[in-house]
């Protein structure tokens, strides 16, 4: 390495450095000492107790844990196919050239900028089964007995699941963009092979945004995985018969509120290898379903 | 690219790694011009309790000159206080409920203040039996009381003369409390194509059967106890623990009392009852039940008239002990009582004067200012001449007589109450759905909470004599 080079890495280094203390001091370390705690009987004021693999034996006879693990797969099983399928179906809407597409895009874009607690508020009356509009507009159309959508334990996860569309403009952007790469080329080949929208859109228009499918399912696991402030500021934690105690509610109770920070380590390290293996699974469902173009 | 100098580069690096520093840096609590000793206090009360609890810090920093008590309205106490405390930085004093000391007492977050105590000749004669009990826990006193509480039966006695009861007359047993709550109740139902407002016991079989009613007035919602729901075991002469190693969850007087709320879930219906209570909004606000005069009778505590004259100024309200079920006790008054208190968490910086602090709490006079501006009463067996007399809630006797009954109690001294209580939520969530039968859903909530107490038994049993001899070792004073 020449003095240009040593002098110029050591300058990016230190302009680097702020970031790097901070990842060390705030991420890495967290990371690794939450590790030994899940191997630790650990209440965060005494001295952490090791207990080797108790914490995730503890979790294999923890009912209420197995329920916390049904919970969240059921909720993503709902949530993010209609996510996914919800956003994909709102950017086609909006990449058509009709007048007023930017308010039409603006519109279907602000409730993702409304906070999440503010949002939650909101869907709280919305969903009020005697007082919300929902269940009034249903009955406006002849539901004589709409869904008590937040008080009965066989709709809070679907309710929940309508509330997480709210804030589906993001995904809606990140396909937009990628509507706007598809080639244009090829759209209009199979147009004049005869080719109808929907078989442009199937065979055209979805393999060359494959890419990005894929990227919206795997931010849609990880963060589907991850579900908590909806159910924390609506159902007040656990809902009603605990039906939406999602994971990280239950990892958040052991935490903060039962104090069981070993178990709740452990708990967050089998979350992250359930992350690991599902973004794992996808990745190997891609080959054969994503196209890269250039590929 | 004009270059910035290298000594500007270092200056402003050196400030940011001093404020840094300074920021994680304990601070000085003797600062500036005073020479006093800063005492950190932190509460969990906000509003008008705070603003009395803040009158009498007042007083105590004018009483004396070497210390100066600093008050912070702090929500969710609890949990910061441990953090505060695990990461060595904890106030001097910190106020919470009493459920709490069982938990942070184990978990060693607080300070034992019994040779405090003994210098400061504070001792148990000084205080009502019950409450003394809530500030102990394995043996050790941990905390000093401020605002005792316990609960009674308030009614509306405007919808008691307009359901033909006399106002005067409260339920005396718990057949006439569920006579008397049927009696109260009201449906929307619709007849010959009409809405019209009858009462429940107005209903035809078939009415009834069918469920095809709203309710818009309830006698009394067991669903609507607040923080004292899981707590209906007590009418009913429930043991929760044996005070050792076996939870009691599944006791025939948790079972009866969850018969009981099984039956008001039978009686108007899941639906029913879930879709009333949904029209209402957050526990202390103008949309409860009770104060939104659609329910008439309500289990609080001192603190209701409080809010009786913030949000219903019109709510023509008395008060009577609440009923229990035949056959408990020996027939005293049943109530079932908590207490806020005043702790010095480990770690503190200056236990010696926040131990002053906490010992003037406990002069009579100043225990009655506070009670007095915070409607309640004190924990001093003790009552001065004057304290009765103008104390702004009229009904303060009936619940100093209360927490003096035989029949009063409190929820288990457990380090899990709270998950014993999230528990016993489950199943009571189970039952009113009909999801569950009474017994089935005690008998898991029993299986957990057991689960969860043999954990926390099997790290006490490792480190409890160590512990004790750390707390009996403990001298500050």
């Amino acid at each position: 390495m020449t003095p240009g080079e040593r002098r110029r890495t050591v300058v990016g280094l230190a302009f680097v450095s702020p970031w790097l203390l901070g990842f060390l001091v705030f991420t890495g370390y967290p990371v690794c000492a939450s590790l030994y705690y899940s191997f630790c009987d650990y209440d965060v004021l005494s001295r952490p107790v090791w207990v080797g693999l108790l914490n995730y034996q503890d979790m294999i006879s923890d009912s209420v844990f197995w329920q916390s693990v049904r919970n969240t797969l059921l909720f993503n099983l709902m949530a993010l196919p209609l996510g996914l399928v919800s956003a994909l179906t709102l950017a086609l809407l909006l990449n058509q050239p009709v007048r007023m597409r930017g308010t039409f895009r603006a519109i279907y874009y602000i409730p993702s900028l409304v906070p999440a607690v503010a949002g939650a508020m909101v869907w709280l009356w919305i969903l009020n089964g005697r007082l919300g509009l929902l269940n009034q507009a249903l009955e406006a159309i002849g539901f004589s007995n709409p869904p008590q959508w937040l008080v009965d334990p066989a709709w809070t996860k679907p309710s929940l699941a309508l509330v997480s569309l709210w804030g589906c403009g993001n995904t809606v952007v990140i396909y937009l963009a990628a509507l706007q790469g598809v080639p244009q080329s090829l759209l209009e080949a199979a147009m004049i092979d005869g080719a109808s929208p929907f078989r442009r859109l199937v065979h055209v228009t979805l393999p060359a945004i494959s890419p990005v499918l894929y990227f919206n399912l795997l931010i849609g696991i990880i963060g589907g995985l991850q579900v908590f402030t909806s159910a924390f500021i609506m159902m007040g934690g656990a809902g009603p018969e605990r039906s939406v105690l999602f994971y990280a509610i239950y990892i958040y109770q052991n935490a903060f509120e039962y104090r069981h920070m070993g178990y709740a380590s452990a708990m967050a390290w089998v979350l992250c290898m359930l992350i690991l293996v599902l973004t794992l699974m996808a990745s190997r469902l891609s080959r054969r379903f994503v196209h890269y173009q250039g590929e | 690219m004009p270059t910035i100098p290298k000594r500007w580069l270092i200056a402003v690096a050196l400030s940011g790694v001093t404020l840094l520093l300074n920021g994680c840096a304990r601070h000085a609590s003797t600062g500036g011009a005073s020479t006093r000793v800063v005492v950190n206090y932190w509460e969990k009360w906000d509003g008008f309790e705070a603003d009395s609890m803040r009158a009498v810090v007042d007083d105590f920093n004018r009483s004396q000159d070497r210390i100066e008590v600093r008050f912070l309205s702090v929500s969710g106490v609890d949990t910061k206080l441990l953090l505060a405390t695990s990461s060595g930085h904890p106030p001097d004093v910190a106020g919470l409920w009493s459920e709490n000391i069982p938990d942070f007492s184990e978990k060693g977050a607080l300070t034992p203040l019994d040779r405090g105590m003994a210098k400061a000749g504070i001792g148990p004669d000084r205080y009502i039996p019950l409450y003394w009990d809530l500030c102990r826990h394995r043996g050790f006193t941990w905390g000093l009381p401020t605002t005792p509480g316990c609960v009674a039966l308030f009614y509306n006695k405007k919808l008691f003369r307009a359901a033909g009861l006399d106002p005067e007359r409260p339920p005396r047993t718990f057949a006439e409390f569920e006579a008397m709550s049927r009696q109260l109740t009201f449906v929307e139902i619709e007849r010959a194509g009409l809405r019209a407002r009858v009462s429940f016991d107005d209903l035809t079989p078939a009415e009834r059967a069918s469920r095809k009613y709203s309710l818009v007035q309830v006698g009394h919602l067991p669903q609507d106890a607040g923080m004292f729901l899981s707590g209906w075991g007590v009418w009913f002469g429930a043991r929760f623990y044996d005070g050792d190693r076996r939870i009691l969850a599944d006791d025939p007087g948790n079972v009866a009392a969850y018969e009981w709320l099984r039956h008001t879930a039978e009686t108007y219906g899941v639906e029913n009852l879930r879709g009333f209570i949904e029209g209402f909004g957050v526990a202390q606000s103008a949309q409860t039940p009770f104060l939104g005069g659609a329910e008439a009778m309500v289990v609080q505590g001192p603190w209701m008239p409080n809010f009786i004259s913030k949000f219903a100024p019109g709510l023509e309200w008395g008060v009577a002990a609440c009923p229990a079920a035949v056959g408990v006790g020996d027939g005293s008054p049943v109530t079932l009582a908590q207490c806020d208190v005043v702790v010095i968490p480990r770690g503190a910086e200056h236990p010696r004067e926040a131990f002053e602090f906490i010992s003037y709490l406990q002069r009579q006079d100043v225990a009655e200012k506070l009670a007095r501006a915070q409607q309640k009463f004190t924990a001093l067996r003790k009552v001065s001449d004057g304290f009765l007399e103008n104390h702004p809630n009229p009904s303060i006797k009936l619940f100093i007589e209360l927490s003096r009954s035989p029949g009063a109690r409190y929820v288990p001294r457990l380090s899990i109450w709270h998950e014993y209580d999230a528990e016993l939520a489950v199943a009571r969530e189970r039952v009113l759905n009909m999801r569950y039968s009474p017994a089935a859903a005690l008998a898991e909530a029993q299986q957990r909470v057991q689960w969860k107490l043999d954990r926390v038994l099997r790290r006490w049993d490792a480190v409890g004599s160590e512990r004790t001899a750390e707390w009996r070792s403990y001298d500050a004073w």
